[in-house]
């Protein structure tokens, strides 16, 4: 039988840097690097950057609370092989999809969604008008009026 | 490029559909072959999952834009995870062949 399919984790958005270089020591530039998965930095961030326990940050990453856990361990466990043995990190690779963001076109007036955070593609869909905008979940006025939009 | 389209009658003049998982009709529009066809939605009696199923036929018919009145609560985050974009027009009582035009046209 294959092996179950994995279920894409939710990332909110890429981290700024790609990597990290560890100072000093010896050869440290020549040894391989670590690969830090997207979804492990993802599962750092929530839980000791934003303060979340597992629970919250599994509902954040659409996967389960032992699944996230699992993540979560995997990161640290990278790290610190990194750390104690002067390997370079690099955050790149795993199974992730990014949270799309409802934009709004000024000329047809027509609500979509924007699945590829990769590009920068705010061109409406239907007309083809440049004059679009986000919108942000804090307008007073904002969501599509359908239930998708939370 | 493919669109699919909700549809609330077996014709372009028909009204787009204001429900994406149990819509009537889905009209599938190839922006590179201009071409489109109508399937009547398999999913439309059933009591439940009726949106992620639609979401498979459509992910497996390569379709990555999909037009609709309104899309269901728990759609969002599949369609995302398949890089499928929703497109929801201002006026519900458009027809399909108004959204053709101006896909064409864009």
């Amino acid at each position: 039988m294959p092996p179950r399919s994995r279920t894409p984790r939710k990332v909110a958005k890429l981290p700024v840097i790609k990597g990290f270089k560890p100072y000093g020591g010896v050869l440290a530039e020549k040894k391989r690097a670590i690969k830090l998965l997207l979804e492990e930095y993802e599962a750092l961030r929530l839980c000791d950057y934003d303060h979340m326990n597992h629970q919250k940050a599994a509902e954040a990453m659409g996967v389960s609370r032992p699944t996230f856990t699992r993540i979560y361990a995997s990161a640290l466990e990278k790290i610190a092989r990194s750390f104690v043995l002067g390997h370079r990190i690099m955050i790149e690779g795993g199974h992730v999809y990014f949270d799309s963001q409802w934009c709004f076109c000024k000329m047809c007036e027509c609500k979509f969604s924007n699945p590829s955070k990769r590009e920068e593609d705010h061109t409406c869909p239907l007309c083809g008008s440049l004059d679009t905008s986000p919108m942000m979940k804090t307008d007073s006025n904002s969501g599509c009026g359908s239930n998708a939009c939370r | 490029m493919k669109y699919a389209i909700t549809s609330r009658g077996k014709s372009l003049d028909a009204r787009i559909d204001i429900h994406f998982g149990r819509c009537e009709y889905i009209v599938i529009y190839d922006l590179e072959t201009k071409g489109w066809e109508f399937i009547p939605n398999p999913y439309k009696e059933l009591d439940e999952g009726v949106g992620p199923m639609l979401v498979e036929l459509l992910h497996e018919k390569g379709i990555s834009r999909i037009v609709s009145g309104s899309f269901g609560i728990n759609i969002k985050d599949l369609l995302d995870s398949k890089h499928m974009q929703m497109i929801i027009p201002k006026d519900n009582n458009i027809s399909v062949s108004s959204i053709i035009e101006m896909i064409e046209n864009r």
